[in-house]
């Protein structure tokens, strides 16, 4: 699976034009916040806020043209909805690796 | 694009990235765009903005997607406005929780620009027909609310003519129920001069308004006749005349008419189209089907129709059963009809002739169920009593009938001086019609008093010969002649004497004219009959047809008809 949709990136600068930068910046800005929040949730046992964040993540990643990021985040989701969230922090590492090469690439455009 | 109006949709998502996304895309088809970033803000902004469509996202804090679905819909109301779920959920039960809260689409991440703006395009196409089916709506509900209120009205008036007269007697029960406003049945009853109560139960074809129109004329006609005297045939025949004329083809009124004679506990029944009443008898409880062996009325002309009735006699309290067809053809939830042997069990359980009444209507209705009512059901009763028993009128007119040997006379002279100017028959004729069982005669007896009062005024006092008149010259020369005499006379008389009595079946009046005239030789003609002795012009014919006996009295200068007719019946 690719880190990036060239495809879809292609469309999404079609479509917001001048805002692509902002678009792209808001997207940065969320997934840290979501990411801060992964963070927090490790040692917890709330299995429902880690599948709210997994899930919203997941759904600005496919927005943005991040299919493994996505897919990544839904793997987190399926563990916190079926309540097995021994070694989530693997998990959560692994989204936050990916993020920084999405992110790298993303401010390569 | 271009041909659709520009829309204004609230974007719910707590994500910035993809709100930011929505935002733009509905911003480029040209609507207006409002956001909120969690499901609260979103119920809010809906009830402050009241936007046209709604794209809501599932998961958000505060309020998720589902409950802020349902507000918006709950405050929408009776207005469809399209609600969009925004989601990356693909779960079955997800999806379906999106709809049950009131979602009416899902658009999926990642968003792609066509198919939102397939979906706005489509939506709002239904949006735009919901609010038209809503004006319609409004309108129907308006529409028929003016129609009910007009109903109404018509019903009330309906009511006082269809359902006045006589109904509230003591040995009457009766029992209407109408699918519309308007019921197809008619209940009519009023009494008859001579003391006997009326009654007719008909069932027009059809429902509501058509039906109901037809039932005024015959309203009209039964309550200005029966008080009048008329008798039951005469009012038949009265009404299916009127009805034939009226009623287009195919719509016709089935219907029973009773003559109840409470005195003499008599009942004449004429049947056409109904279902066979039943005559219950006190006595040995049995039940007696009185079937229908006429055409309904409205059906055949004049000529043809038949006004023969059939008589019973009854005991005190012994009852007589009218219903519609909508008793017999009331059906159960099965599809079922009621039909007579039903009823004829209803009479063999029961056990006090005071509850056959509320046992059919009981039954019926038991039977019936929760089912759709086809047609209306009206049931009717009368019990035969005696005339106190009935209702106040009947009783007066049988304290009058005991004594019912009445007799009074009249006498009446025309002088010279009043030939020319006085027509006395207009008088005498008022003074006849005061006798309510004469009223159905008036036209006879007009006739009848006229040709005797011409004969004696014409032929006696001015001596005119009627053989004058066979010729076309002759019969202008007799009025000329005529003009001529009545002017001079100065002296001469007609004196008109009616003599009326009452026996308890018959009534008999006598009618004597005598002039002052010389008369004329009726001795020579006996043997043979008046009307054919060459005296045709003295309209002696037509009297005989009309009295019971006409002869000439003295010199022939006093005319004596003797009238008769049924005083009772």
């Amino acid at each position: 699976m690719d880190h990036l949709d060239q495809q879809a990136l292609v469309t999404l600068k079609d479509v917001m034009e001048d805002d692509f930068a902002l678009l792209i910046n808001t997207f940065f800005q969320d997934s840290e916040n979501r990411l801060k929040m992964l963070n927090s949730l490790i040692d917890s046992d709330n299995q429902d806020a880690i599948r709210r964040a997994a899930h919203s993540f997941k759904g600005s990643c496919s927005n943005v043209g991040a299919p493994l990021l996505a897919s990544l985040c839904a793997v987190l989701e399926k563990k916190a909805v079926a309540n097995d969230l021994d070694n989530i922090k693997q998990n959560i590492d692994v989204i936050k690796a990916e993020y920084e090469i999405v992110k790298a690439l993303l401010l390569d455009l | 694009m271009n041909d659709q109006r520009q829309l204004k949709i609230l974007v719910a998502d707590d994500t910035d990235t993809d709100r930011l996304i929505l935002e733009t895309i509905v911003r480029k088809e040209g609507h207006t765009v409002i956001s909120a970033s969690d499901g609260r803000q979103a119920v809010d902004l809906f009830i402050s903005e009241s936007p046209d469509m709604v794209l809501l996202d599932a998961l958000m804090p505060i309020m998720d997607g589902f409950e802020s679905a349902r507000l918006i819909k709950l405050h929408a109301g009776d207005k469809f406005i399209p609600i969009l779920f925004l989601t990356s959920l693909t779960d079955n039960e997800s999806l379906v929780k999106c709809l049950d809260a009131g979602g009416d689409d899902f658009l999926s991440k990642p968003y792609s620009r066509i198919v939102l703006q397939a979906k706005i395009k489509s939506f709002n196409r239904m949006r735009e027909m919901n609010a038209t089916v809503m004006v319609q709506r409004d309108e129907i509900a308006k529409n028929n609310a003016r129609l009910l209120q007009e109903q109404m009205v018509a019903k009330h008036v309906f009511d006082n003519v269809a359902h006045s007269g006589c109904l509230n007697s003591k040995n009457i029960r009766y029992f209407l129920s109408s699918l519309a406003v308007f019921n197809g049945d008619m209940l009519l009853a009023a009494m008859r001069p001579n003391g006997n109560m009326i009654v007719l139960l008909g069932d027009f074809t059809g429902h509501g308004l058509p039906a109901a129109i037809g039932a005024m004329p015959v309203a009209s006609t039964f309550y200005g006749m029966i008080p009048k005297g008329f008798s039951m045939t005469d009012v038949l025949k009265e009404i299916n005349n009127k009805l034939k004329h009226i009623l287009p083809v195919g719509i016709f009124c089935c219907a029973t008419m009773l003559d109840i004679n409470f005195r003499k506990k008599k009942l004449t029944v004429w049947n056409g189209g109904l279902p066979a009443g039943f005559l219950y008898r006190l006595a040995d409880h049995s039940i007696h089907p009185i079937k229908s062996t006429h055409l309904p009325l409205g059906v055949l002309s004049s000529r043809a129709f038949k006004d023969n009735c059939e008589e019973y006699d009854l005991a005190n309290g012994d009852r007589l059963y009218l219903w519609s067809d909508g008793i017999h053809e009331a059906r159960n939830i099965q599809g079922d009809m009621f039909g007579e042997a039903k009823l004829i069990d209803v009479f063999a359980q029961n056990t006090d002739p005071e509850k056959l009444f509320d046992d059919i209507i009981s039954n019926v209705q038991a039977f019936i169920g929760d089912s759709e009512k086809d047609d209306d059901i009206s049931l009717f009763e009368i019990r035969m009593a005696d005339p106190q028993d009935v209702n106040e009128y009947a009783y007066e007119t049988s304290v009058k009938k005991e004594g019912s040997a009445i007799a009074w006379d009249l006498s009446f002279e025309v002088k010279p001086s009043s030939f020319k100017v006085f027509d006395p028959l207009p008088i005498l004729i008022n003074v006849i019609m005061e006798i309510p069982s004469l009223r159905p005669y008036n036209a006879s007896l007009y006739t009848i008093l006229a040709e005797l009062y011409t004969n004696a005024l014409e032929h006696g006092v001015l001596g005119l010969d009627s053989a004058m008149k066979k010729s076309p010259d002759g019969f202008s020369e007799y009025y000329e002649l005529r003009n001529q005499r009545i002017q001079m006379i100065s002296e001469g008389f007609v004196k008109i004497h009616i003599s009326y009595c009452t026996e308890d079946i018959n009534g008999r009046l006598v009618i004597r004219i005598e002039d002052s005239g010389p008369g004329f030789d009726y001795q020579k003609k006996l043997g043979a009959s008046l009307s054919t002795s060459g005296y045709s012009g003295r309209g002696i014919a037509l009297m005989e047809r009309m009295c019971e006996s006409v002869r000439y009295i003295g010199k022939g200068n006093i005319a004596e008809v003797v009238f008769v007719w049924a005083n009772d019946d």
